[in-house]
């Protein structure tokens, strides 16, 4: 038994030859059923004549990369850039704030931290955006950006102080017990033993937050914002060739994502693999144990 | 409170739509997410690829994407509309039943991913008893490891619901009469932003936070205790 399922833990034997032969009718079934459905995809297309070389040609121009493509690409990262990097900032601040000793402090991070996970984004984008602009916090071109980082930054910021609240739960007590039985104060413990721990170990769920976020930048389509989708559909209207575009436009973003998806595996594994571990609270929803 | 006023009618049309398209697209997923599952755990090799080859195509997609997909692609380019052409609503028919295909397809891949965590917490003992009694593959996952699977996925499906009764805003790209597009529309007509931006906060955290304690009590309810 090769192949991706691999990890799956038995749920079946090793086919006999009955076995066998029916795992090879149903793929076989299942690639003709594919290749059906693909044939009448394909020559649905070629009726609307969207699979002419003319709809795609432009693909190969520079003017298509340089007026649509790469400016929105580039949109899409930086927006996810900057909003991950104010999202960790307010992510730490709110999850430790969650744990403070005071009362206050507590209960006030966690309203913020459950308002903003309860929202959608779209609407918080929506109202910044017209926030900012009935208050000219920003420039006028710098509206649409202003407004996706911040609704970016807010939202991810609620569900990396979740992550970080977790991660710092997750550490054995003893550490947290033996700073203050060195004298540690409470700020100090969190600052100089339980954090940096708890940081290490959330790597792979912040990473994995990272595709989410560049994902999100594309609901900055509604208010204007230069991002890929908005780029691939405006490229779509000026050479009519929407389902080229958007093809286009959905392997771009499939290839970063699955890339950032790999590096936050890769993070994943060094930090399973790595040294004996002090601290092993890999932060996800589902506990799997892993064969 | 002359917004509530005069909104208030269609403030409530938008959010039955907004829960509408929830409820639907929920159990396309969840229908969707277990096929896939059962593809992705099975033990013949195309299945396992194709399922597996298309939550991660999906996964990965932007929503907006996706239901601009439904909304250019099927729609405009290919010619499926989902409803009757005749009709008089038949374009806002049509853009429901699209986003409701397009959340589905999206969401299905989250399920499917926490779905098929479930399985791995199913102890192998399980799967391998029910093959000792002589039960096949599908009847082992259909009445012994699926079951099991579900009641320990509670809490990720309450996440995943959650996040599709916010991710259903998208739905107003393509001009679905949900919430965000009635937003929109109440931040041009009326001057009360501030106001205007509270009512759909509060309307969500209405419809977000039941849902994630509804979830953590069944969770705790149907916990395969081992």
């Amino acid at each position: 038994m090769s192949g991706p399922g691999t990890t799956m833990r038995n749920l079946y034997d090793v086919p006999g030859p009955r076995g066998k032969a029916l795992n090879i009718a149903v793929s076989v079934l299942c690639v003709f059923g594919l290749t059906g459905a693909g044939w009448w995809v394909w020559s649905a297309l070629a009726e609307k004549g969207q699979l002419v070389a003319e709809k795609w040609e432009p693909f190969l121009t520079p003017e298509m990369w340089l007026t649509y493509l790469l400016p929105g690409i580039a949109g899409t990262l930086q927006a996810a850039a900057f909003a991950i990097v104010l999202a960790i900032i307010l992510g730490i601040l709110l999850g430790v704030g969650r744990l403070s000793e005071k009362r206050i402090v507590r209960h006030s991070c966690g309203a913020v931290v459950e308002f903003f996970r309860a929202i959608p984004l779209l609407i918080l984008m929506i109202f910044c955006f017209q926030l900012f602009a009935d208050y000219e916090l920003f420039p006028s071109t710098e509206l649409a950006v202003a407004a996706v980082v911040t609704g970016l930054a807010l939202s991810n910021g609620a569900v990396i102080a979740e992550i970080v609240r977790a991660g710092i739960k997750a550490i054995p007590r003893g550490q947290g017990e033996a700073a203050i039985a060195l004298g540690l104060g409470h700020g100090q413990t969190l600052r100089m033993v339980l954090l940096p721990q708890a940081i290490t170990a959330m790597l792979p769920a912040i990473v994995a937050q990272l595709v989410v976020a560049l994902k999100d930048t594309a609901l900055g389509y509604q208010i204007t914002y230069v991002e890929a989708v908005r780029q691939g559909i405006q490229a779509g209207s000026a050479y009519s060739n929407y389902i080229p575009a958007l093809v286009v436009t959905a392997l771009v973003m499939i290839a970063i994502n699955l890339g950032l998806s790999r590096l936050a595996t890769y993070f994943e594994n060094r930090l399973r693999s790595g040294r004996k571990p002090v601290a092993m609270p890999v932060v996800e929803k589902v506990l799997v144990p892993e064969t | 409170m002359d917004i509530l006023n005069q909104y208030g009618d269609q403030l409530l049309a938008a959010f039955v739509i907004t829960l509408e398209l929830t409820v639907l697209s929920a159990l396309g997923s969840l229908l969707l997410g277990t096929v896939l599952t059962a593809m992705r755990v099975s033990p013949v090799w195309a299945l396992r690829t194709v399922a597996t080859g298309y939550v991660n195509l999906v996964r990965n997609t932007p929503l907006t994407l996706v239901v601009l997909f439904a909304s250019f692609g099927l729609a405009q380019q290919l010619g499926i509309t989902l409803a009757d052409p005749k009709s008089p609503t038949s374009i806002t028919d049509s853009s429901f039943r699209l986003a409701v295909l397009s959340f589905s397809l999206y969401t299905a891949t989250f399920v499917s991913e926490a779905l098929r965590a479930g399985v791995n917490t199913v102890p192998p003992g399980q799967s391998e008893a029910a093959r000792s009694l002589g039960l096949g593959f599908m009847q082992g996952l259909r009445y012994i490891v699926l079951p099991q699977a579900f009641r320990a996925v509670i809490a990720p499906l309450g996440s995943i619901l959650i996040a599709l009764t916010k991710n259903t805003t998208v739905a107003s790209v393509i001009g679905v009469a949900e919430a965000a597009l009635l937003m929109k529309e109440m931040i041009e007509n009326t001057s009360a932003l501030i106001i205007v931006g509270l009512i759909f906060g509060v309307g969500f955290m209405c419809l977000t936070i039941p849902t994630g304690a509804a979830f953590g009590y069944l969770s705790k309810k149907f916990e395969v205790k081992r």
